[in-house]
Parts: C-alpha cells; structure tokens; sequence
C-alpha cells in the first residue's frame, strides 16, 4: 500500500482515519511551549500565587508548632486511647499515602502503556506525589511516640539487641514506603534534567545559572546523551510500575494481617489501591484545575486530559464502590458473627455511621456524573467532585480505622475516639505544608514536562515537513525514496 | 554560551561520592564504637566520699557481699549499706577507727566528733538500670546468676567501677542463653569461682536437696564432666529457668 497511498496519508492522526483531538491545542510551536512553562519561573508570580501561598506557610508554622508540642509534652496531647489507639494520625498517613498514588501511576503505567497524553500532566503528578509521601510520612514517624527513636525500625545492629520483627505488616510498611519515596524522587529528578538546563540555558541571573546548572548535571542535550536518559527513564519507569501496586498493598497489609473484625478483609489490597488511585488523580485535578488556569496552561493541559482523569475517577470510584458493597456483602452472607456486628453497627447503629454515609455519597454517588460527557467537559462540576472525593478519601479512611477498633470483640473494651485540637491542627497544618511545598515547586521547577511535551507535537515527528509539503503539493511523486519509512506506518 | 562551570568541577562529582562514602564511613564506625554502652558506661569510676577498698574487704578480708548489700536476696534492690554497718567495725576503739580517711564516716556517726552532722554518706551510684527497665536483684542471686556476671570481679578492685556495659544487648545475652551463666546459689558470693571448681560430689548431694532425688540417683542422670555449659544447663532444667524475653519482662 505504499506509494498508492501516500498523496492521501498526511499526518498520521489523519492516516489513521480516525481524527484524534491533537495532544496540544493551537497548533503551538516549540517556542511558544518553552515560552509559555518557562515564563512561569522566570517572571514574577500572579498574585494569586502569594494569596495561596502566604496562608499555606502560616499553616505550615502550625503543623511545625503542634509537632514541636507533640515532642516537647509527649502523645498524649493526641486523644487516642484505648480502645482506639489508631486515631487521626494513622488515617491521615493512609490519606497522604493514598494521595501520593497519582503520580507514579501517571509517570510509570501510563509511559509504559504509551499513552502519550500523560507528558503534560506527569511531571506535577509527581511533584504533587512526593509532597503528600512527605506529609504521609510525618504521622507514623510522630506516631512511635519519641520520634528520635525511629531509627529502631531500621535493621541496625545495635547495643539493645533490638532487631526488627519482619513478620509484622508495619515493618513492610515502613520499607514500601520509603522504596517509593526514593524511587519517586529518582524519577522525578532524571525527568526535569533537560528541563533544568533549559531553565539554565535561559537564565540571565548568576545565581540562577549556578543552580539550575548544577542540577542540570551538565545536560547538552546530545544524542548520546538522549540515548542514556531515555533508557534510564525506561527502566525506572519500569522499577516503579511495581510500586504502584504494592505499596498501598502493603499499607493494607497493616489492617487486613490482624484480626480485627472490619479489618481482617481479603478484598483490601485491591480495594486499598484502586482508592489510592481514585484519590491521587482527585488531587491532581484539585491542584492543576486552577494552576492551568492560572498560569495560562490549557493548550497543553486540555480538555482531553481532564476528560481521561474523570474517567479513571469514575472507573476507580465504582471499582470503590463495589469493594464497599462486597465488604457488606459477605458481613452479610458469611458466618463470622463478630464481622456482621461489626459492619452493622458501621452502616446502622454506631456512632460513626454518618461517616459512613458521608464516605458513600462522596465516593460512589457523587463520581457517577461523570458518565456524562457534559459533565466531564464542566470544569466547575469536576472541580467539585474531584473535592468531594478528597473528602470523601479521608471518611473512608476514617470509617475503616478507628471505627473497626473502637468496638471490639468483648464489649467492656468498646470505647469512643475524639480527636484533640492538636490532631486537628496536624492535619490542617500538613495541608500547608503540602500547598507550600507545591507552590514552591510552581515557583522555580517547569510545572510541565517542555522536553516530553515537545515530542509529542506533530512538528517533532521526522517527517513532519515531508508530509507537510506532500499536503501542499510541493512534493512530487518521486516521495518517499526508496527505503524510507512508509508514513502510514509511522506513528 | 560560555560554560557556567570550571572544567575541574567534572570530577566533583566523583570527589563528593568519594568524600561523602568517607565522612559516612566515619559516621559509622564512630557511632558503631562510641554510641554504646560499652563505651559510655564501662570504666566509669567515681570519686566515692570514703575510698571504701572492696579489693580490701571482699578480696583479702574474705567479707561476703551480703555482709553490707543485707538485702540482695529478698528485695528487687540491692542495697548501698548505712554507716551503722560501716560503725560496726571502724567504731570508736575498733579497726583504725581514728584513719582521715574516714572522717566523713565519722561526721555521719560519731557525736563526739568535731564536725558531726549525722547526714548520711552520699556514695555515688556506679550501676544504674533506666526508669523504664524493671530489673529484680532477688529474682536473679536466688537463681543462681552470681554479682560478678554484671558488676565484675569487685573483689579485686581498689575502686570500683563500671566494668560490664549493663545494655540491652547484654541482658538479651544471658536471657538467650542463661546457661553460660549459672551456678550453686551458695556460690553466689564468691566471685572468683568457676564450674571447674565444682566437687562432683558434693554438687550431687547438694542437689539432692533440691530436688528429692537421691545423690546418687542425680549423679547418674547427670553429665560426666561438669563445665559451665554442663551444669548450666543442668540447673537450668532442674530449677526450670526460663528467662523471659519479651518487651513486658523489664518495661513494664
């Protein structure tokens, strides 16, 4: 089919027949994409960046002033207790943790899968990562009570003859977890490398082209150089694949491995991860919603990108959704007397039930818009979903952790948890931390991916301006020569 | 564009893995031998108020430990005697009771002493167990773990000091493997004996006290040679040591 075809195949989106939406709106040069992510560091921030910033570190202060508390006065300021000794905390490390799914998902699967729509996303997905693993981290690490004695989770030969228990879930947890972390942040640095000596290569200041130029790590942007980098991103890519799955896996591990009735569930690990998923891309949706529109972004954050989050959120929300189902399910039909107790007095009759309900309607209901493409296409309805799931995220954590705790087997231990005031600033406070961290990351890393966004324009294929002279007749029939590529084939 | 960087900074990196692999390095051996009680605690050797010589009284005067710590066997505590149980010989008339060294003894007894207070002596703790680790005296010298397996040899030292590193470690050690270190409870106090010195014999009929069974019976049932481990693990069986090694044995 080669020569015959070739006066009609122009670009491959069309040759295919199908037209694809174009990645990258308007036609953009790779100029106005340099311009356009670079211009976002290199001028002064909109003032709503200082309105969103300037509380963000005050919050920040709070969660540095609540820890400095903690330390000081001991866990008690905290109010869990027995029965209940896995209150706020524990739920906002799974909550942060769960956020931080988002990014891998996008910056692994989904380069794996080729699904090239992720380049303008990924690199704020991953920002947005690290930051909720920092927070996440901060709970469990206060949690131990003297945070200085952490390093006892550690596999450290030591005087004490402590050794680690490693039949225990949390000790997996603390290695999952920090395995992702590193992983994470490895691939997050090797993806803004040539970005970084875009960034320096742009630079007017001295200071400026010292710091991104040592980061940038000597990047020339040389064949050679492409080469390496692209095999090293490959195989990270293909290293964290994993840990999108395991991770939240093994934090369920933490639940599912006791006995606990409404803990001790088969169905945790896939459940876990499809609601870290669910969760992940709601806040990336929250944080880049605004900043697109902000920062001028939405020919390369489009509609199209925010249509395929809506529905990985509609797809993970019901997979949710009909792990919440299952888990009443077999409450229902098994035999296990303790399990059925539990779930009833979590949907009907215990004190935590409105939690339950508000995790239902958050969850399961309120994603179910998006089956509609009009809805899908409003950003202000997604908007409001995508916070309903960030909620609606932490009730599901809540109603799993302290709820199944605080009615037991014997009946005499059944207890009520409130959390303190100093629980509920930690967490207020790690959501500044977290906004500053991001904004910070706004302020002086390319918020996009230039070099991946680049190439994935039309203009980057080969034979782009081939094509493009074949359309305009300026070609003669003599094309393509012998033993180039034929362009229908090219993708 | 000129080049940002000198060209000697390419070997920077290199220069920093090498200089970070050697101050981590450090690190480590540094916390490895300074970190642990082993470094913190042994040798530790406090100016006491009197120079009370234990080399003196335990070692060449052959005064048993319990003479002035009275209260080992029964209590948790081992108790620092009072300067009654030192006035018991070094009283007025008695073994060198006029010595300087011994003024401060006689500020806390002697009224007729010039500078008498009757304070006590203000002895400095060389041995101390953390708040948090319940450790009992009675439970271990009525199970046959003698003083010299966590103070050392005090018979033989003029000052005493902290010899043993009394760290988690070390209790794990012997908790593990209580076998390396028991012996007859008559043999508590003596702090220079070892299984070698034990008389088959008389071992059997002590045991036979103990046990019910007859000496004879005993020494039949028992291993040819007694070395440590031997009848270490023979007690263990015969008096059923189990140390226990959970968290709740000692934090409770």
């Amino acid at each position: 089919m080669a020569n015959g075809t070739t006066d009609q195949a122009l670009h491959p989106s069309e040759a295919e027949g199908v037209a694809r939406e174009p990645l990258v709106l308007n036609n953009r040069s790779f100029s106005w994409i340099t311009e356009r992510i670079c211009g976002i560091v290199e001028n002064r921030q909109p003032l709503g960046w200082w309105f969103l910033f300037i509380p963000s570190v005050l919050l920040a202060g709070v969660l540095i002033g609540t820890l400095v508390y903690l330390v000081s006065t001991g866990v008690g300021v905290w109010g869990n207790n027995q029965p209940v000794a896995w209150g706020w905390a524990i739920v906002n490390f799974v909550f942060w943790i769960g956020i931080g799914h988002a990014g891998t998902l996008i910056s692994a699967i989904l380069f794996l899968t080729r699904q090239k729509w992720r380049t303008s996303v990924n690199r704020s997905a991953e920002a947005m990562t690290l930051f909720a693993v920092v927070c996440a981290g901060i709970f469990p690490g206060f949690h131990v009570g003297r945070f200085w004695m952490v390093w006892f989770l550690a596999p450290v030969p030591n005087a004490n003859a402590i050794w680690q228990n490693f039949k225990s879930p949390l000790l997996w947890d603390v290695f999952a977890v920090s395995t992702y972390f590193t992983v994470s942040v490895i691939f997050w640095y090797i993806g803004l490398i040539p970005d970084l000596a875009t960034l320096r290569d742009r630079a007017r200041t001295k200071v400026r082209k010292v710091l991104y130029g040592f980061f940038a790590l000597g990047w020339r942007g040389g064949n050679r150089q492409w080469q390496h980098y692209e095999m090293a991103y490959l195989l990270l890519a293909a290293l964290s694949t994993p840990l999108v799955l395991s991770v939240h896996s093994v934090v369920s591990f933490d639940f599912a491995t006791s006995v606990v009735p409404g803990w001790h569930t088969t169905i945790f690990p896939p459940y876990f991860v499809a609601g870290a998923i669910f969760g992940g891309f709601a806040m990336v949706l929250t944080l880049m919603l605004p900043c697109r529109l902000i920062y001028g972004l939405q020919d390369m954050f489009t509609m199209k990108h925010i249509d395929n989050m809506a529905k990985i959120i509609l797809l993970t929300g019901t997979i949710v959704g009909y792990a919440y189902i299952m888990e009443l399910f077999i409450s229902y039909y098994g035999a296990n007397k303790y399990e059925s107790d539990a779930f009833y007095l979590r949907i009907l009759a215990g004190p935590y039930r409105y939690y339950y309900y508000c995790m239902f309607f958050c969850n399961v209901i309120a994603p179910q818009i998006f089956w509609f493409e009009k809805a899908r296409k409003n950003l202000w309805i997604v908007f409001i979903v995508a916070n309903f799931v960030n909620a609606g995220m932490w009730f599901e954590r809540f109603v799993i952790i302290p709820t199944s705790i605080s009615v037991d087997f014997l009946p005499a231990q059944w207890g009520i948890y409130h959390p303190s005031i100093t629980e509920k600033l930690m967490f207020l406070g790690t959501f500044g931390l977290f906004m500053t961290l991001f904004l910070l990351f706004l302020r002086f890393l390319p918020v996009i991916a230039i070099a991946e966004v680049k190439g994935v324009l039309p203009q980057a294929d080969p034979h782009y301006h081939d094509w493009k002279k074949i359309k305009e007749g300026r070609r003669g029939p003599g094309f393509p020569r012998p033993g180039s590529p034929d362009p229908s084939d090219v993708k | 564009m000129g080049n940002i960087f000198p060209r000697w900074l390419n070997f920077l990196p290199l220069q920093v893995l090498i200089a970070l692999g050697g101050v981590g390095t450090l690190i480590v051996a540094v916390i490895w031998y300074s970190f642990t009680p082993k470094y913190t605690r042994v040798g530790y050797e406090p100016q006491q108020p009197i120079p009370f010589d234990h080399s003196l009284h335990a070692g060449q005067l052959g005064m048993d430990c319990r003479y002035c710590h009275s209260n080992v066997e029964e209590s948790s505590h081992s108790n620092i005697p009072n300067a009654q149980v030192c006035w018991n010989c070094h009283g007025p008339g008695k073994v060198k009771s006029d010595s300087p060294k011994l003024a401060v003894l006689r500020q806390a007894m002697d009224t007729n002493s010039d500078g008498y207070t009757g304070e006590p002596i203000r002895w400095v703790q060389i041995h101390e167990t953390p708040d948090y680790a319940y450790f009992n005296h009675s439970a271990h010298v009525n199970r046959g773990v003698s003083c010299v397996e966590c103070h050392g040899k005090v018979n033989e030292m003029a000052v005493v000091s902290h010899q043993k590193p009394l760290s988690m470690g070390f209790c794990l050690d012997c908790h593990r493997n209580p076998e390396s270190r028991l012996r007859p409870i008559d043999e508590i106090t003596n702090l220079d004996w070892t299984a070698h010195d034990l008389d088959r014999d008389e071992f059997y009929a002590y045991l036979a006290g103990k046990t019910g069974k007859s000496a004879d019976e005993l020494k039949a049932e028992g291993p040819e040679k007694i070395d440590q481990e031997a009848l270490g693990a023979y007690l263990k069986d015969a008096w059923n040591i189990h140390p226990p090694q959970d968290c709740a044995a000692c934090h409770r």
